[in-house]
Protein backbone atom coordinates (compact mmCIF):
# COMPACT_ATOMS: atom_id res chain seq x y z
CA UNK A 1 0.00 0.00 0.00
CA UNK A 2 1.22 3.28 -1.16
CA UNK A 3 -1.33 5.32 0.04
CA UNK A 4 -0.11 8.90 1.94
CA UNK A 5 -0.90 7.44 5.20
CA UNK A 6 0.65 4.20 4.89
CA UNK A 7 3.65 5.57 2.75
CA UNK A 8 7.31 4.90 4.74
CA UNK A 9 9.03 8.56 6.03
CA UNK A 10 11.51 9.92 4.70
CA UNK A 11 13.54 12.67 4.83
CA UNK A 12 10.29 14.59 3.50
CA UNK A 13 8.92 13.48 6.72
CA UNK A 14 11.60 14.40 9.16
CA UNK A 15 12.79 10.91 8.62
CA UNK A 16 16.97 10.23 8.04
CA UNK A 17 16.01 7.86 4.98
CA UNK A 18 15.50 8.33 1.42
CA UNK A 19 12.55 6.41 0.07
CA UNK A 20 11.94 5.75 -3.68
CA UNK A 21 9.17 3.17 -5.23
CA UNK A 22 9.69 -0.25 -7.29
CA UNK A 23 7.15 -1.46 -9.54
CA UNK A 24 6.72 -5.24 -9.78
CA UNK A 25 5.14 -5.59 -12.60
CA UNK A 26 7.21 -3.51 -14.98
CA UNK A 27 10.54 -2.68 -12.80
CA UNK A 28 10.49 0.84 -13.29
CA UNK A 29 11.51 2.95 -10.39
CA UNK A 30 10.08 6.29 -9.42
CA UNK A 31 10.88 8.58 -6.95
CA UNK A 32 7.86 11.08 -6.75
CA UNK A 33 5.36 8.97 -4.63
CA UNK A 34 2.57 7.96 -6.65
CA UNK A 35 -0.02 5.27 -5.85
CA UNK A 36 0.52 4.22 -9.96
CA UNK A 37 3.58 2.87 -11.67
CA UNK A 38 4.24 6.59 -13.77
CA UNK A 39 5.92 4.43 -16.62
CA UNK A 40 3.20 1.26 -17.35
CA UNK A 41 0.31 2.51 -14.63
CA UNK A 42 0.11 -1.03 -12.35
CA UNK A 43 -1.38 -0.20 -8.69
CA UNK A 44 0.94 0.17 -5.35
CA UNK A 45 4.48 -0.07 -6.64
CA UNK A 46 6.34 -1.32 -3.14
CA UNK A 47 7.78 1.56 -0.74
CA UNK A 48 11.77 0.63 -1.01
CA UNK A 49 14.67 2.28 1.16
CA UNK A 50 17.91 3.34 -1.00
CA UNK A 51 21.35 3.09 0.17
CA UNK A 52 22.29 6.84 0.03
CA UNK A 53 24.84 5.96 -2.49
CA UNK A 54 24.72 7.66 -5.87
CA UNK A 55 27.05 9.90 -8.52
CA UNK A 56 26.43 13.81 -8.90
CA UNK A 57 24.63 14.56 -11.83
CA UNK A 58 24.18 18.17 -12.03
CA UNK A 59 25.02 21.15 -9.18
CA UNK A 60 24.51 24.59 -8.89
CA UNK A 61 25.40 26.79 -5.80
CA UNK A 62 23.29 28.79 -4.70
CA UNK A 63 24.48 32.20 -3.59
CA UNK A 64 21.07 34.44 -4.07
CA UNK A 65 18.72 32.77 -1.91
CA UNK A 66 14.78 33.66 -1.84
CA UNK A 67 13.91 34.19 1.56
CA UNK A 68 15.89 35.23 4.86
CA UNK A 69 15.60 31.53 6.15
CA UNK A 70 17.38 30.40 3.34
CA UNK A 71 20.00 33.03 3.23
CA UNK A 72 21.28 31.77 6.77
CA UNK A 73 22.56 28.70 4.78
CA UNK A 74 23.83 30.63 1.70
CA UNK A 75 26.04 29.77 -0.32
CA UNK A 76 24.41 25.71 -0.49
CA UNK A 77 25.07 23.62 -3.26
CA UNK A 78 21.68 22.37 -5.09
CA UNK A 79 22.67 18.68 -6.33
CA UNK A 80 20.94 16.50 -8.69
CA UNK A 81 22.35 12.82 -7.51
CA UNK A 82 21.62 9.53 -9.85
CA UNK A 83 21.32 7.47 -6.85
CA UNK A 84 22.37 3.48 -7.15
CA UNK A 85 19.19 2.36 -7.31
CA UNK A 86 18.52 3.76 -10.78
CA UNK A 87 16.73 7.03 -9.97
CA UNK A 88 17.46 10.54 -9.61
CA UNK A 89 17.05 13.00 -6.80
CA UNK A 90 17.92 16.80 -5.91
CA UNK A 91 19.60 17.19 -2.62
CA UNK A 92 22.36 19.44 -1.06
CA UNK A 93 26.01 18.34 -0.99
CA UNK A 94 29.16 19.91 -0.18
CA UNK A 95 30.03 23.28 -2.31
CA UNK A 96 33.02 22.02 -4.16
CA UNK A 97 31.11 18.47 -5.69
CA UNK A 98 31.87 17.67 -9.04
CA UNK A 99 29.67 16.33 -11.76
CA UNK A 100 30.65 12.43 -11.73
CA UNK A 101 31.72 12.47 -7.79
CA UNK A 102 31.05 9.23 -5.62
CA UNK A 103 28.61 10.32 -2.88
CA UNK A 104 26.76 9.13 -0.24
CA UNK A 105 24.05 11.00 1.72
CA UNK A 106 23.66 12.20 5.51
CA UNK A 107 21.34 14.68 6.68
CA UNK A 108 21.66 17.86 7.92
CA UNK A 109 18.98 21.15 8.81
CA UNK A 110 18.27 23.54 6.48
CA UNK A 111 15.91 26.29 7.62
CA UNK A 112 13.15 24.27 9.74
CA UNK A 113 13.67 20.98 7.78
CA UNK A 114 16.09 17.95 8.05
CA UNK A 115 17.32 17.29 4.25
CA UNK A 116 19.52 15.10 2.53
CA UNK A 117 23.17 16.30 2.29
CA UNK A 118 25.94 13.89 -0.47
CA UNK A 119 29.56 13.83 0.66
CA UNK A 120 32.59 12.40 -1.60
CA UNK A 121 33.27 9.25 -0.99
CA UNK A 122 36.43 9.24 -3.33
CA UNK A 123 39.00 11.76 -2.65
CA UNK B 1 -5.44 30.24 -41.91
CA UNK B 2 -4.78 32.90 -39.56
CA UNK B 3 -2.86 36.10 -39.60
CA UNK B 4 -1.22 38.28 -36.96
CA UNK B 5 -2.69 41.53 -38.11
CA UNK B 6 -1.68 44.10 -35.27
CA UNK B 7 1.11 43.67 -32.21
CA UNK B 8 1.37 45.96 -28.99
CA UNK B 9 4.19 46.48 -26.85
CA UNK B 10 4.54 48.14 -23.78
CA UNK B 11 8.17 49.43 -22.28
CA UNK B 12 9.65 47.25 -19.92
CA UNK B 13 11.14 48.05 -16.57
CA UNK B 14 8.94 50.37 -13.52
CA UNK B 15 5.87 51.29 -14.02
CA UNK B 16 5.47 52.34 -10.94
CA UNK B 17 1.80 52.88 -9.95
CA UNK B 18 0.30 50.44 -12.88
CA UNK B 19 -1.66 47.49 -11.90
CA UNK B 20 -1.55 44.09 -14.02
CA UNK B 21 -4.66 45.37 -15.60
CA UNK B 22 -3.24 48.80 -16.81
CA UNK B 23 -0.62 46.82 -18.38
CA UNK B 24 -2.70 44.64 -20.16
CA UNK B 25 -5.23 47.31 -21.43
CA UNK B 26 -2.05 49.60 -22.82
CA UNK B 27 -0.82 47.00 -24.91
CA UNK B 28 -3.98 45.62 -26.10
CA UNK B 29 -4.89 48.98 -27.12
CA UNK B 30 -1.85 49.72 -29.23
CA UNK B 31 -2.11 46.18 -30.98
CA UNK B 32 -6.02 46.97 -31.90
CA UNK B 33 -4.62 50.19 -33.31
CA UNK B 34 -2.09 48.44 -35.13
CA UNK B 35 -4.72 46.16 -36.38
CA UNK B 36 -6.72 49.16 -37.35
CA UNK B 37 -9.86 48.08 -35.56
CA UNK B 38 -12.16 48.98 -33.10
CA UNK B 39 -12.29 47.19 -29.97
CA UNK B 40 -15.43 46.03 -30.53
CA UNK B 41 -14.60 43.92 -33.43
CA UNK B 42 -12.73 41.68 -31.45
CA UNK B 43 -14.58 38.85 -30.27
CA UNK B 44 -12.29 36.29 -28.80
CA UNK B 45 -9.52 36.95 -26.04
CA UNK B 46 -7.08 34.83 -24.95
CA UNK B 47 -4.71 36.04 -21.71
CA UNK B 48 -1.98 34.53 -19.90
CA UNK B 49 -1.67 34.48 -15.77
CA UNK B 50 -0.57 37.29 -13.16
CA UNK B 51 1.68 36.44 -10.56
CA UNK B 52 0.68 39.14 -9.10
CA UNK B 53 -2.67 39.33 -9.39
CA UNK B 54 -4.09 35.80 -9.32
CA UNK B 55 -7.26 34.99 -10.37
CA UNK B 56 -9.47 32.04 -11.78
CA UNK B 57 -10.66 34.11 -14.44
CA UNK B 58 -8.25 36.44 -15.75
CA UNK B 59 -9.83 36.85 -19.36
CA UNK B 60 -13.19 37.66 -18.37
CA UNK B 61 -12.14 40.29 -15.46
CA UNK B 62 -9.93 41.81 -18.37
CA UNK B 63 -12.84 41.72 -20.89
CA UNK B 64 -15.24 43.28 -18.29
CA UNK B 65 -12.50 46.20 -17.56
CA UNK B 66 -11.35 46.88 -21.07
CA UNK B 67 -15.27 46.83 -22.11
CA UNK B 68 -15.74 44.06 -24.62
CA UNK B 69 -18.05 40.98 -24.34
CA UNK B 70 -16.16 37.75 -26.51
CA UNK B 71 -17.59 35.32 -27.85
CA UNK B 72 -14.99 32.88 -26.66
CA UNK B 73 -12.36 33.99 -23.55
CA UNK B 74 -9.94 32.45 -21.23
CA UNK B 75 -6.64 32.13 -19.64
CA UNK B 76 -3.97 30.01 -20.70
CA UNK B 77 -0.95 28.49 -18.16
CA UNK B 78 2.48 26.98 -19.83
CA UNK B 79 4.83 29.04 -17.90
CA UNK B 80 7.35 30.65 -20.06
CA UNK B 81 5.71 28.90 -23.40
CA UNK B 82 2.45 30.80 -22.65
CA UNK B 83 2.39 33.36 -25.30
CA UNK B 84 3.30 31.12 -28.10
CA UNK B 85 0.29 28.59 -26.73
CA UNK B 86 -1.81 31.05 -26.99
CA UNK B 87 -0.71 32.38 -30.04
CA UNK B 88 -1.28 28.30 -31.61
CA UNK B 89 -4.64 28.85 -29.84
CA UNK B 90 -5.58 31.45 -31.59
CA UNK B 91 -4.63 30.50 -34.64
CA UNK B 92 -6.73 27.40 -34.52
CA UNK B 93 -9.94 28.78 -33.54
CA UNK B 94 -9.66 31.45 -35.90
CA UNK B 95 -8.75 28.05 -38.83
CA UNK B 96 -11.86 26.61 -37.78
CA UNK B 97 -14.26 29.40 -37.87
CA UNK B 98 -15.10 29.87 -34.03
CA UNK B 99 -14.03 33.94 -34.08
CA UNK B 100 -12.81 36.46 -36.33
CA UNK B 101 -10.04 38.70 -34.25
CA UNK B 102 -8.79 36.86 -31.37
CA UNK B 103 -6.85 39.51 -28.70
CA UNK B 104 -3.74 37.79 -26.97
CA UNK B 105 -2.90 39.56 -24.19
CA UNK B 106 -0.76 39.67 -21.47
CA UNK B 107 0.61 42.41 -18.80
CA UNK B 108 2.12 42.44 -15.18
CA UNK B 109 3.67 44.48 -12.53
CA UNK B 110 5.90 41.84 -11.82
CA UNK B 111 8.74 44.27 -10.79
CA UNK B 112 6.85 47.04 -8.71
CA UNK B 113 3.71 44.91 -7.52
CA UNK B 114 5.97 42.75 -5.20
CA UNK B 115 9.08 42.18 -3.43
CA UNK B 116 11.76 40.68 -5.49
CA UNK B 117 11.78 37.86 -2.82
CA UNK B 118 8.37 37.41 -3.12
CA UNK B 119 9.03 37.47 -7.22
CA UNK B 120 12.04 34.76 -6.92
CA UNK B 121 10.13 32.44 -4.64
CA UNK B 122 6.85 32.58 -6.72
CA UNK B 123 8.41 31.70 -9.09
CA UNK B 124 10.37 28.79 -7.40
CA UNK B 125 7.44 27.19 -6.84
CA UNK B 126 7.27 25.31 -10.04
CA UNK B 127 9.44 23.20 -8.31
CA UNK B 128 8.25 19.65 -7.04
CA UNK B 129 6.73 20.89 -3.05
CA UNK B 130 7.58 17.59 -1.38
CA UNK B 131 11.45 17.25 -3.23
CA UNK B 132 12.27 20.07 -4.34
CA UNK B 133 11.40 23.39 -2.88
CA UNK B 134 12.14 22.44 0.52
CA UNK B 135 15.56 22.48 -1.11
CA UNK B 136 15.46 25.66 -1.39
CA UNK B 137 16.04 26.00 -4.81
CA UNK B 138 15.04 29.30 -7.04
CA UNK B 139 14.38 29.44 -11.29
CA UNK B 140 18.46 30.58 -11.53
CA UNK B 141 18.98 26.63 -9.46
CA UNK B 142 17.08 25.36 -12.06
CA UNK B 143 18.64 26.40 -14.72
CA UNK B 144 21.91 27.09 -13.25
CA UNK B 145 21.59 22.85 -13.12
CA UNK B 146 20.91 22.31 -16.08
CA UNK B 147 23.48 24.92 -17.36
CA UNK B 148 26.12 22.48 -15.29
CA UNK B 149 25.26 19.39 -17.08
CA UNK B 150 24.81 20.87 -19.96
CA UNK B 151 28.49 22.28 -20.15
CA UNK B 152 30.09 19.34 -18.99
CA UNK B 153 28.34 17.22 -21.81
CA UNK B 154 29.04 19.37 -24.74
CA UNK B 155 32.34 21.62 -23.11
CA UNK B 156 30.85 25.02 -23.29
CA UNK B 157 31.85 27.38 -20.65
CA UNK B 158 31.24 30.62 -18.71
CA UNK B 159 32.83 32.66 -21.48
CA UNK B 160 30.36 30.94 -24.05
CA UNK B 161 27.30 31.57 -21.96
CA UNK B 162 28.53 35.32 -21.57
CA UNK B 163 28.61 35.86 -25.20
CA UNK B 164 24.35 35.87 -25.32
CA UNK B 165 24.27 38.07 -22.92
CA UNK B 166 26.03 40.71 -24.55
CA UNK B 167 24.69 39.69 -28.14
CA UNK B 168 20.95 40.68 -26.33
CA UNK B 169 22.38 43.72 -24.42
CA UNK B 170 23.59 44.94 -27.98
CA UNK B 171 20.42 44.67 -29.30
CA UNK B 172 18.52 46.05 -26.53
CA UNK B 173 20.85 49.59 -27.12
CA UNK B 174 18.93 49.75 -30.03
CA UNK B 175 15.41 49.97 -29.35
CA UNK B 176 13.86 52.76 -26.55
CA UNK B 177 11.53 50.41 -24.71
CA UNK B 178 14.13 48.07 -23.51
CA UNK B 179 14.72 47.81 -19.79
CA UNK B 180 18.65 47.50 -20.03
CA UNK B 181 20.31 49.31 -22.74
CA UNK B 182 24.03 50.04 -21.54
CA UNK B 183 26.38 47.61 -23.79
CA UNK B 184 27.82 44.95 -21.51
CA UNK B 185 31.64 42.85 -22.29
CA UNK B 186 31.96 39.21 -21.44
CA UNK B 187 34.39 40.50 -18.45
CA UNK B 188 31.53 42.48 -17.05
CA UNK B 189 29.03 39.25 -17.21
CA UNK B 190 31.87 37.04 -15.84
CA UNK B 191 32.92 39.23 -12.71
CA UNK B 192 29.25 39.79 -11.87
CA UNK B 193 27.55 38.79 -8.97
CA UNK B 194 26.57 34.84 -8.53
CA UNK B 195 23.28 33.74 -8.92
CA UNK B 196 22.93 30.19 -8.91
CA UNK B 197 26.25 28.88 -10.29
CA UNK B 198 27.55 28.55 -13.36
CA UNK B 199 24.98 31.35 -13.70
CA UNK B 200 25.50 34.65 -12.49
CA UNK B 201 23.25 38.20 -12.56
CA UNK B 202 23.81 39.19 -15.90
CA UNK B 203 23.41 35.51 -17.11
CA UNK B 204 19.83 36.07 -15.76
CA UNK B 205 17.01 37.67 -17.00
CA UNK B 206 15.65 40.33 -15.41
CA UNK B 207 12.15 41.11 -13.23
CA UNK B 208 9.83 43.88 -15.20
CA UNK B 209 6.89 45.28 -15.30
CA UNK B 210 5.14 45.37 -18.84
CA UNK B 211 2.47 44.26 -21.11
CA UNK B 212 2.10 42.87 -24.59
CA UNK B 213 -0.93 41.84 -27.20
CA UNK B 214 -1.57 40.89 -30.82
CA UNK B 215 -4.76 40.22 -32.72
CA UNK B 216 -5.23 37.18 -34.80
CA UNK B 217 -7.53 37.24 -37.28
CA UNK B 218 -8.57 35.28 -39.94
CA UNK B 219 -7.66 37.51 -42.75
CA UNK B 220 -4.64 39.86 -43.37
CA UNK B 221 -5.94 43.26 -42.85
CA UNK B 222 -2.79 45.08 -44.56
CA UNK B 223 -1.06 44.96 -47.70
CA UNK B 224 1.60 43.05 -45.81
CA UNK B 225 0.54 39.71 -43.95
CA UNK B 226 1.92 37.76 -41.66
CA UNK B 227 0.67 34.54 -41.60
CA UNK B 228 1.14 31.81 -38.62
CA UNK B 229 2.61 28.86 -41.23
CA UNK B 230 3.29 26.26 -38.64
CA UNK B 231 3.28 25.30 -35.04
CA UNK B 232 3.27 22.23 -32.60
CA UNK B 233 4.43 21.57 -29.17
CA UNK B 234 5.59 18.83 -27.02
CA UNK B 235 5.59 18.37 -23.17
CA UNK B 236 8.66 15.65 -21.64
CA UNK B 237 8.25 16.45 -17.63
CA UNK B 238 7.64 19.14 -14.97
CA UNK B 239 10.25 19.22 -12.55
CA UNK B 240 14.14 19.86 -13.19
CA UNK B 241 14.86 16.16 -11.15
CA UNK B 242 12.42 14.65 -14.54
CA UNK B 243 14.30 16.39 -17.46
CA UNK B 244 14.90 13.76 -20.21
CA UNK B 245 18.44 12.99 -21.34
CA UNK B 246 19.60 16.21 -24.16
CA UNK B 247 19.25 14.06 -27.12
CA UNK B 248 15.52 13.94 -25.93
CA UNK B 249 14.15 17.42 -25.00
CA UNK B 250 10.81 19.05 -25.83
CA UNK B 251 12.64 21.39 -27.82
CA UNK B 252 13.43 19.32 -31.04
CA UNK B 253 10.44 17.51 -30.67
CA UNK B 254 7.90 20.29 -30.70
CA UNK B 255 9.81 21.56 -33.72
CA UNK B 256 10.16 18.71 -36.25
CA UNK B 257 6.11 18.46 -35.49
CA UNK B 258 5.87 21.72 -36.79
CA UNK B 259 7.80 21.16 -39.56
CA UNK B 260 5.78 18.25 -40.32
CA UNK B 261 2.59 20.23 -40.39
CA UNK B 262 3.65 22.80 -42.69
CA UNK B 263 7.12 21.88 -44.65
CA UNK B 264 9.75 24.11 -43.56
CA UNK B 265 13.15 23.35 -43.49
CA UNK B 266 15.40 24.96 -40.81
CA UNK B 267 17.30 26.39 -44.09
CA UNK B 268 14.57 28.62 -45.16
CA UNK B 269 14.30 30.95 -41.95
CA UNK B 270 15.42 33.70 -42.05
CA UNK B 271 15.20 35.50 -38.46
CA UNK B 272 14.59 33.82 -34.91
CA UNK B 273 12.81 34.70 -31.52
CA UNK B 274 13.70 32.60 -29.24
CA UNK B 275 13.15 32.44 -25.26
CA UNK B 276 16.20 33.47 -23.33
CA UNK B 277 15.10 33.53 -19.76
CA UNK B 278 18.90 32.37 -19.16
CA UNK B 279 22.05 32.88 -21.16
CA UNK B 280 21.88 28.66 -21.20
CA UNK B 281 17.86 28.52 -22.14
CA UNK B 282 19.14 30.28 -25.24
CA UNK B 283 22.35 28.51 -26.21
CA UNK B 284 20.76 25.22 -25.73
CA UNK B 285 17.37 25.78 -27.39
CA UNK B 286 19.59 27.61 -30.35
CA UNK B 287 21.58 23.90 -30.34
CA UNK B 288 18.21 21.67 -30.11
CA UNK B 289 16.34 23.63 -33.05
CA UNK B 290 19.81 23.31 -35.03
CA UNK B 291 19.91 26.88 -34.99
CA UNK B 292 23.66 25.94 -34.65
CA UNK B 293 25.51 22.35 -33.63
CA UNK B 294 25.96 21.27 -30.23
CA UNK B 295 27.87 23.32 -28.23
CA UNK B 296 28.43 25.89 -31.18
CA UNK B 297 26.14 28.40 -30.55
CA UNK B 298 28.65 30.68 -28.82
CA UNK B 299 30.90 30.29 -31.88
CA UNK B 300 28.36 31.18 -33.97
CA UNK B 301 27.60 34.77 -31.71
CA UNK B 302 31.08 35.27 -31.89
CA UNK B 303 31.59 35.21 -35.83
CA UNK B 304 28.50 37.26 -36.12
CA UNK B 305 26.36 34.95 -37.13
CA UNK B 306 23.22 35.93 -34.70
CA UNK B 307 23.66 39.67 -35.36
CA UNK B 308 21.07 42.02 -37.04
CA UNK B 309 23.35 42.08 -39.52
CA UNK B 310 24.26 38.28 -39.68
CA UNK B 311 22.54 35.16 -41.12
CA UNK B 312 19.88 34.38 -38.60
CA UNK B 313 19.29 37.63 -36.29
CA UNK B 314 17.93 37.01 -33.28
CA UNK B 315 15.63 38.49 -30.63
CA UNK B 316 16.88 42.01 -31.75
CA UNK B 317 14.80 43.95 -29.28
CA UNK B 318 17.13 42.29 -26.32
CA UNK B 319 14.99 39.78 -25.29
CA UNK B 320 13.76 38.47 -21.95
CA UNK B 321 17.72 39.28 -20.94
CA UNK B 322 17.66 42.64 -22.06
CA UNK B 323 14.28 44.31 -23.09
CA UNK B 324 13.01 42.22 -19.93
CA UNK B 325 10.62 39.85 -18.43
CA UNK B 326 7.23 40.33 -17.03
CA UNK B 327 6.37 37.53 -17.02
CA UNK B 328 3.76 36.18 -19.92
CA UNK B 329 4.13 39.16 -21.88
CA UNK B 330 8.15 38.74 -21.96
CA UNK B 331 8.28 36.04 -24.39
CA UNK B 332 4.93 38.02 -26.48
CA UNK B 333 7.83 40.59 -27.08
CA UNK B 334 9.79 38.32 -29.16
CA UNK B 335 6.67 38.30 -31.58
CA UNK B 336 6.03 41.63 -31.63
CA UNK B 337 9.38 42.47 -32.66
CA UNK B 338 9.24 39.60 -35.23
CA UNK B 339 6.57 40.95 -36.38
CA UNK B 340 7.66 44.53 -36.59
CA UNK B 341 10.85 43.15 -38.79
CA UNK B 342 8.57 41.07 -41.01
CA UNK B 343 6.39 44.29 -41.68
CA UNK B 344 9.67 46.43 -42.14
CA UNK B 345 8.67 49.08 -39.16
CA UNK B 346 11.70 47.79 -36.90
CA UNK B 347 13.62 50.70 -37.76
CA UNK B 348 17.27 50.98 -37.00
CA UNK B 349 16.56 47.80 -35.95
CA UNK B 350 15.53 46.80 -38.91
CA UNK B 351 16.87 43.49 -40.92
CA UNK B 352 17.55 42.72 -44.31
CA UNK B 353 15.17 40.35 -44.55
CA UNK B 354 12.51 38.71 -42.40
CA UNK B 355 10.37 36.97 -44.56
CA UNK B 356 9.97 33.82 -42.72
CA UNK B 357 10.45 33.59 -39.27
CA UNK B 358 11.06 30.87 -36.39
CA UNK B 359 9.50 31.35 -32.66
CA UNK B 360 9.98 29.49 -29.83
CA UNK B 361 9.15 29.26 -26.00
CA UNK B 362 9.56 27.33 -23.04
CA UNK B 363 7.72 26.89 -19.83
CA UNK B 364 9.32 25.34 -16.50
CA UNK B 365 12.61 23.98 -17.12
CA UNK B 366 12.74 23.10 -20.12
CA UNK B 367 9.46 21.41 -19.70
CA UNK B 368 6.63 22.94 -22.31
CA UNK B 369 7.53 23.94 -25.45
CA UNK B 370 5.91 25.82 -28.90
CA UNK B 371 7.42 26.23 -31.85
CA UNK B 372 6.15 28.18 -34.59
CA UNK B 373 6.77 29.39 -38.13
CA UNK B 374 5.67 32.78 -39.29
CA UNK B 375 5.17 33.37 -43.08
CA UNK B 376 5.43 37.15 -44.59
CA UNK B 377 2.57 36.85 -47.46
CA UNK B 378 2.01 40.23 -49.67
Amino acid sequence: MSGDAQRTADWTKGEEAIVYQSCAACGSRQYFRRSFCAACGAPDPEDKRASGEGVVYAASLVVRAATAEARAHAPYNIVLIDAAEGFRMMAHGDNDLKIGDRVRAQYRRFTDRLVPYFTRTTP
Amino acid sequence: MSFITGVGLTSFGRHEGSSTLDLMSRAAELAIADAGMKRGEIDGVLCGYSTVQPHIMLATVFAEHFGIKPAYAHAVQVGGATGLAMTMLAHTIVDAGLVRHVLVVSGENRLTGQSRDAAIQALAQVGHPDTEVPLGPTIPAYYGLVASRYMHEYGVSEEDLAEFAVLMRDNAADHPGAQFRERITVADVMNSKPVALPLKLLDCCPVSDGGAAFVVSREATSGVGVRVRGCAQAHTHQHVTMIPKFDAMGAAMSLQRARAACGIEIGDVRYAGIYDSFTITLAMLLEELSLAGRGEAAARVRSGHFGRDGAMPLNTHGGLLSYGHCGVGGAMAHLVETHLQMTGRAGNRQVRDASLALLHGDGGVLSSHVSMFLERVR
